[in-house]
């Protein structure tokens, strides 16, 4: 091989890297809480939600599910407009994280919902407790604890999804490499720091999500 | 004396070869002779050259090139060229003229000579009427659109205020739809692309603000012709002054030649 690394432009645009960086978590971020609490009620919705409500959810997780999440971006950004929604592009890629985010969420979710054993929505009913009641305080932690390990997989997958949102200009990690290589021509050095700080945040988010799984389900003594 | 006879002929095939089109005497003569005049013309650049719908070629060049040879009084030949070879076309005696929405710069003018300007090619700020801005400094705290890596970005970031928002899109389509969408109140691009925006009719019309980089079209000819260089510049100074230059950029970019044309 006889390229040349030449990392010189590193002191130049670290800013702009650094703020990349700060916008890409604040977009996961936003998506991960948002996204999946969007995707519990939705999930909630599917499987023992009002019959009425039950289509319209299923609607918005197909439509999701089947579309791509750049074409999603796109309406938002610029497709609402016309409709008089006009969105900086932050908002829009927030909003498109949280909706991909949540369609995707709410079948993980629900799938560890019909895996509850049927004795314990009896065991909620005996207790005199309501439906929501027995969701809420018997249903939902067990869920969640089932699939948290499908479900952090799909927050890293919608971590590295935000990439696209450099193409209404928002200012992610993404868009700061390609801005570093038009400027500096350094395809190469701009993409090599990039994944490494996309593989450095998504091994992060990771630990974040154990750590999260760690503190809210309930941990058995050993034995 | 045979040899000195190959010698002789020899030195002239030579000189033929090195000087190449110069050594046509009268290009000018040769055109009305002939009673045809060659036109080097782009095929794949809207709207200067480009196929129309009946396969023969439109656009801004072609219809300078019917001008020209209107006014001359011959008939128009018209030769589709790429960008990469129109000057070897001219420089080989293959066409004439070379009317291929061609920019002047020193590399250039060592090889072949330029008439005056027959075509407006300039980057600049373009946003619908209300947005006031006449230069780079009123640019502060307005969103400005730019196809990020091309000449008006680096230009725009180099003159604009620090507090100008300057929104990068990955290519001319995305700056477009920002531009028609609202999401920028202006966008820094070609005039050629600011035509093709017009030309779809929209709501919002990008007109100029000011100019961030001009350099406009010239017609190429051969070296050390000045019968014909006086010649086309006189057709393209009388079309200058009475319009029908201005109709053809109306007709192509949708806006009046600059007055610095």
């Amino acid at each position: 091989m006889n390229y040349h690394f030449e990392f010189g432009w590193l002191f130049e645009y670290y800013p702009q890297i650094v703020k990349g960086i700060a916008i890409t978590i604040q977009l996961i971020a936003v998506g991960a809480i948002a996204g999946i609490s969007l995707g519990i009620v939705c999930a909630w919705v599917r499987a023992l939600g009002p019959p009425w409500l039950k289509p319209v959810v299923a609607a918005y997780v197909e439509l999701i599910r089947n579309t791509p999440f750049l074409i999603q971006l796109f309406f938002i950004f610029f497709g609402l407009p016309s409709l008089g929604l006009q969105l900086s592009e932050l908002e829009a890629a927030n909003i498109a994280m949280v909706v991909n985010l949540g369609a995707y969420s709410s079948e993980i979710i629900r799938a560890g919902i019909q895996a509850t054993p049927r004795g314990q929505f009896e065991a909620g009913a005996s207790l005199a407790m309501t439906p929501f009641e027995t969701f809420r305080h018997v249903v939902l932690i067990p869920s969640l604890q089932r699939i948290w390990p499908a479900l952090s997989s799909q927050v890293v997958i919608v971590m590295l999804g935000s990439a696209v949102v450099s193409q209404i200009a928002a200012e992610d990690l993404t868009f700061a490499a390609n801005f570093i290589q038009s400027r500096t021509f350094r395809a190469f050095e701009a993409y090599f720091v990039s994944t490494a700080v996309y593989l450095l945040l998504a091994i992060l988010l990771r630990q974040v999500l154990g750590m999260v799984g760690w503190l809210i389900f309930p941990r058995r003594a050993a034995r | 004396m045979l040899s000195r006879r190959v010698f002789v002929a020899i030195t002239a095939m030579a000189a033929a070869i090195g000087f190449g089109s110069v050594a046509q005497a009268d290009a000018l003569g040769d055109i009305t002779a002939r009673g045809t005049i060659r036109v080097a013309v782009p095929q794949d650049f809207p709207p200067f050259g480009s196929v129309g719908p009946d396969m023969a070629p439109v656009g801004y060049d072609i219809d300078m090139a019917n001008l020209i040879a209107e006014k001359l009084g011959v008939k128009v030949e018209l030769v589709p060229v790429t960008s990469a070879n129109r000057i070897p076309y001219l420089q080989t005696n293959k066409v004439d003229l070379v009317i291929s929405s061609l920019g002047k710069n020193p590399d250039r003018e060592k090889v072949i000579d330029f008439t005056a300007a027959y075509a407006p090619f300039y980057n600049g700020v373009f946003a619908p009427a209300d947005f006031a801005a006449t230069k780079a400094e009123e640019l502060a705290g307005k969103t400005i659109g730019v196809t990020r890596g091309a000449v008006e970005d680096l230009e725009l970031t180099k003159v604009a205020p620090a507090d100008t928002v300057i929104k990068r899109y990955e290519d001319n389509n995305g700056t477009i739809s920002a531009f028609l969408s609202g999401q920028v109140e202006a966008v820094a691009t070609g005039n050629v692309v600011a035509a093709a925006i017009l030309a779809k009719n929209p709501p919002k019309r990008p007109e100029l603000k000011f100019l961030i980089k001009n350099s406009p079209c010239y017609i190429g000819l051969s070296k050390e012709q000045p019968a014909l260089l006086e010649k086309v510049n006189g057709i393209i100074a009388a079309a200058k002054t009475d319009g029908s230059l201005n109709a053809i950029a109306q007709k192509w970019l949708g806006a009046d030649l600059p007055a610095e044309l």
